[in-house]
């Protein structure tokens, strides 16, 4: 049965508030996180960028659970910030967890899906056969133009997940996906800051791929929402994903372990495996989990998973920091430091 | 840094891969091919360092080079890994914060980005060890 | 093994000379230190130049074969002239292979000269980081000053030393410097100037470091027995001592003290068959306050951890048991890297010469010189005595 063998997260310690952002431009705060829900946004170090999250996020996983570096046969890393345009930060995690050179590599962009994209392609590799580990990393530290309304939830983040099928602590059921060529938003090579369609993000953008996976998924497994304990939809703010979940029919005592958002910001291809791994943290055996990532472009990945008995005896939670011990060890930056650290600042 | 001198140097620079010299049980960190003290009597196998360590000395940079310009002021410490090899590093945390024997564990960083168009180099630095 | 004299010696102005350049300086203090000895051009049978990264600092390389020529000695009388590198200690290694050069018979007159050009770069730090292990060191974020910060946050931790005890280095050797014409700073200080400057590596600050400079000096050796040929004042080298010790601070096994100090001092008391009582005044490598301290404790003239007290008492100043520094030291006097050998010998000259003026150590016989590369890991001592 393949699933998640283990798993850990990254996220950096700086954070700047929402109402500090909208000082900045003159914008009402309350407003803005009233409309969003969201307070505060996780900021990298001058030192971090997508490559280290992936790596401390895999190392991470790595240190609960004992497994062989040398039989982790590929790495798949999503993000839409990847370091380099051409060179992956795959083998730069491959290299920093012992698992070169005998694997197989590759980045993924899908905007805020490439992670739930990798998870899948190491789902195929294993159930083939192929390989007895593969590991799926979605890692970003997200870009917001300067006073355009993303860069109040642009953060950063990341999360990794081993896929195996030799007693996984979370069994993956099933995976569906639902793509489309929607032009919601989108960056083109060589530009600093993506750009965005609006409000047409929304209904033809994340509710019609998110709403089509979710009920796609459910109707393949003949499941309804009361079936799940947890749920996690991406997160590009608090209401979109509450909205879904109020429309699919799931309840908010369902999605809030998950729900990560608002104290940490959208952190891309982040967003659902670190609200898949917040879940992780605290989930039992027997929970189910109800997955739907989006990315805009546009497509959702949709997945039905079932927590093992391994959680409790196959990997040490305990190791390594959990997803509340990180969001709540914070230092708080002034917009100006923050442009620093984001490199807005033209030196 | 040339791309071959600073690849050559990945396994020390992610994994904290150094020698151990089996004779007298020495480990060293950076890696060395002699060991000092046995010389030609010694045998030197590869050694991975499990990252853990302590601050021996510290000093809080305030005028950086332009490497670490972004992040002055910041801690540079010399850190005894609990092999009993040291190596000079940063860490990271408030410059308050840090005072001789504090325990230390390493995480993966960026050391330095040789410009916005060449090879961005990555290593380890430390954090307290709580 | 022949015994060699000093039979002359020049120096340039040390500071941010502008209007010099590298060739400049060479010649200035090169035609110093020949009419001081008294030799023609023609008597010269080697050269030897210290200077420690010509390279980075004006991209020049083959730095003897340059400064050789443009001091008139290259071209028509092809004399052999050699650059030495070691770091900060290049100068007082030139030296010791001048001597060596004598003392074996290979030469008769040689010139040892030391010389840097620091100010044709805008910052001298990343150059200067080439004196520490550049791979372990210098790129995981050590600075020069930060590398000599953590000796003094060691040493802080080990033996106590007040803000006040560290600050006292750097006026007392304004206090020489002011006596010293050829000084880069003319300026006596205050406690509270030193202790109130710009933080660089804590703890040490602005006026706990030495500064960029540019400048040269020369001296001229020869065989003791040939000495009253050029000069009538000559000075004998009664000991050359060069010891070596881990490029990195890291692997030191105690921080606070340069291993190579200790073994350079005490073999240069052993050749000079002279005990540490005998000094009367000591020229040492002040690349930061702390260095001061650590340097006369390592060369064996007062017990680990109390130099910063027998500062305070102002014994190191003019006047005191042993005065460290006549020349102002490297802080005042300046630190053109690979100079600083040399002008410490200078000093020595001019003191033993009874020729030092205001700064003038009373009844002078015995100098001393400690020059150190990098964070220890080159030492070169000398022992010099009147004739």
């Amino acid at each position: 049965m393949v699933g998640i063998i283990t798993y850990g997260a990254y996220i950096p310690r700086y954070r700047i508030k929402v109402e500090e952002i909208a000082r900045v431009w003159g914008a009402n705060s309350a407003e803005i996180t009233g409309g969003l829900g969201v307070f505060e946004k996780a900021v990298p170090d001058y030192d971090e960028n997508a490559a280290t999250f992936s790596v401390e996020a895999a190392r991470t996983a790595l240190l609960r659970r004992p497994v062989d570096p040398a039989e982790i046969k590929a790495v798949y890393v999503g993000s839409e910030s990847h370091p380099y345009a051409v060179k992956p930060t795959a083998v730069t995690v491959g290299e920093a967890i012992g698992a070169t050179p005998v694997m197989t590599a590759a980045d993924y962009e899908f905007a805020c899906k490439a992670g739930t994209a990798a998870i899948q392609t190491a789902m195929g590799l294993v159930s083939s056969g192929m390989m007895k580990y593969a590991l799926a990393i979605g890692s970003d530290t997200a870009q917001g133009a300067p006073g355009d309304a993303l860069e109040y939830t642009a953060a950063a983040g990341g999360a990794a997940f081993l896929i195996g099928n030799d007693d996984p602590i979370a069994v993956i059921n099933d995976t569906c996906s639902f793509s489309t060529d929607t032009p919601d938003f989108w960056r083109r090579e060589g530009e600093t800051y993506p750009k965005h369609g609006g409000r047409f993000s929304g209904d033809p953008g994340y509710f019609k791929h998110v709403l089509g996976a979710a009920k796609m998924m459910m109707e393949q497994r003949g499941t309804k929402p009361s079936d799940y304990t947890y749920a996690v939809f991406h997160q590009p703010n608090a209401k979109f994903p509450q909205k879904a979940a109020k429309m699919l029919g799931f309840t908010h005592e369902q999605i809030k372990a998950g729900l990560l958002v608002p104290s940490l910001g959208n952190t891309y291809s982040g967003a659902v495996p670190l609200g898949l791994a917040a879940i992780l943290d605290v989930a039992k055996p027997g929970d189910r989990v109800f997955v739907t990532s989006y990315g805009s472009g546009a497509g959702s990945d949709a997945f039905d998973i079932t927590i093992t008995d391994a959680i409790l005896d196959k990997i040490d939670r305990s190791r390594g920091p959990s997803v509340q011990k990180m969001l709540n060890t914070k230092t708080y930056l002034d917009y100006a430091v923050y442009a620093r650290h984001k490199g807005k600042i033209r030196m | 840094m040339t791309v071959a001198r600073f690849w050559r140097e990945i396994p020390q620079r992610y994994n904290l891969v150094g020698t151990k010299c089996e004779t007298c049980g020495s480990v060293f960190f950076p890696p060395r091919a002699l060991c000092p003290h046995c010389r030609r009597d010694g045998k030197i196998v590869p050694y991975q360092c499990s990252g853990k360590g302590k601050v021996m000395t510290y000093s809080v940079i305030h005028s950086a080079s332009d490497q670490y310009f972004d992040l002055k002021p910041y801690v540079l410490a010399i850190i005894e890994l609990e092999e009993g090899t040291r190596v000079t590093s940063h860490v990271i945390c408030e410059p308050d914060e840090v005072y001789i024997g504090m325990p230390v564990t390493s995480v993966f960083r960026v050391l330095d980005r040789e410009g916005p168009d060449g090879v961005i180099h990555y290593g380890t630095k430390f954090v307290p060890d709580v | 093994m022949r015994d060699v004299a000093i039979i002359g010696a020049g120096i340039t102005r040390f500071g941010e000379r502008w209007t010099t350049s590298l060739r400049d300086l060479c010649t200035e203090a090169g035609i110093a230190a020949i009419e001081d000895a008294n030799v023609t051009g023609e008597q010269i049978d080697a050269m030897f130049v210290g200077s420690m990264s010509a390279g980075r600092f004006i991209g020049q390389e083959h730095v003897g074969a340059l400064v050789a020529d443009y001091v008139g000695l290259g071209g028509d009388l092809h004399i052999p002239a050699t650059r030495v590198e070691a770091a900060c200690a290049s100068g007082g290694l030139a030296f010791r292979q001048a001597v060596a050069a004598v003392s074996s018979g290979m030469s008769d007159v040689v010139v040892a000269a030391g010389v840097e050009k620091m100010t044709d770069v805008g910052d001298a730090t990343d150059v200067l980081a080439g004196a520490a292990d550049r791979e372990w060191e210098s790129f995981a974020g050590a600075t020069f000053p930060g590398l000599y910060a953590m000796i003094a946050c060691d040493y802080i931790h080990k033996y106590g030393l007040t803000r006040e005890q560290l600050a006292q280095v750097a006026v007392k050797n304004h206090y020489h410097g002011a006596r010293n014409p050829y000084a880069q700073f003319q300026n006596e200080i205050t406690l509270s100037t030193v202790m109130n400057s710009t933080l660089v590596a804590s703890p040490l600050r602005l006026f706990d470091c030495s500064p960029v400079s540019d400048g040269a000096a020369a001296v001229i050796v020869c065989p003791l027995d040939r000495a009253r040929e050029f000069t009538d004042t000559p000075i004998k080298v009664l000991a050359s001592a060069q010891a070596g010790d881990t490029i990195a601070l890291h692997d030191r096994p105690d921080f606070s003290t340069l291993g190579a100090t200790v073994a350079a001092g005490n073999s240069a008391f052993r050749q000079a068959k002279l005990e540490r009582k005998d000094v009367d005044f000591v020229e040492v490598h002040d690349c930061f306050t702390i260095a001061e301290l650590c340097a006369i404790e390592d060369l064996g003239f007062v017990p680990k951890g109390t130099a910063g007290k027998f500062t305070e008492e102002g014994q190191t100043q003019l006047g005191g048991k042993l005065p460290v520094n006549t020349s102002g030291g490297l802080k005042a006097c300046g630190h053109p890297v690979g100079a600083t050998g040399i002008k410490q010998i200078w000093e020595v000259v001019q003191q033993l010469r009874g020729e030092a003026g205001r700064r003038q150590v009373e009844g002078a016989e015995i100098g001393m010189t400690q020059n150190v590369g990098g964070t220890g890991a080159t030492v070169v001592s000398h022992l010099f005595g009147r004739v």
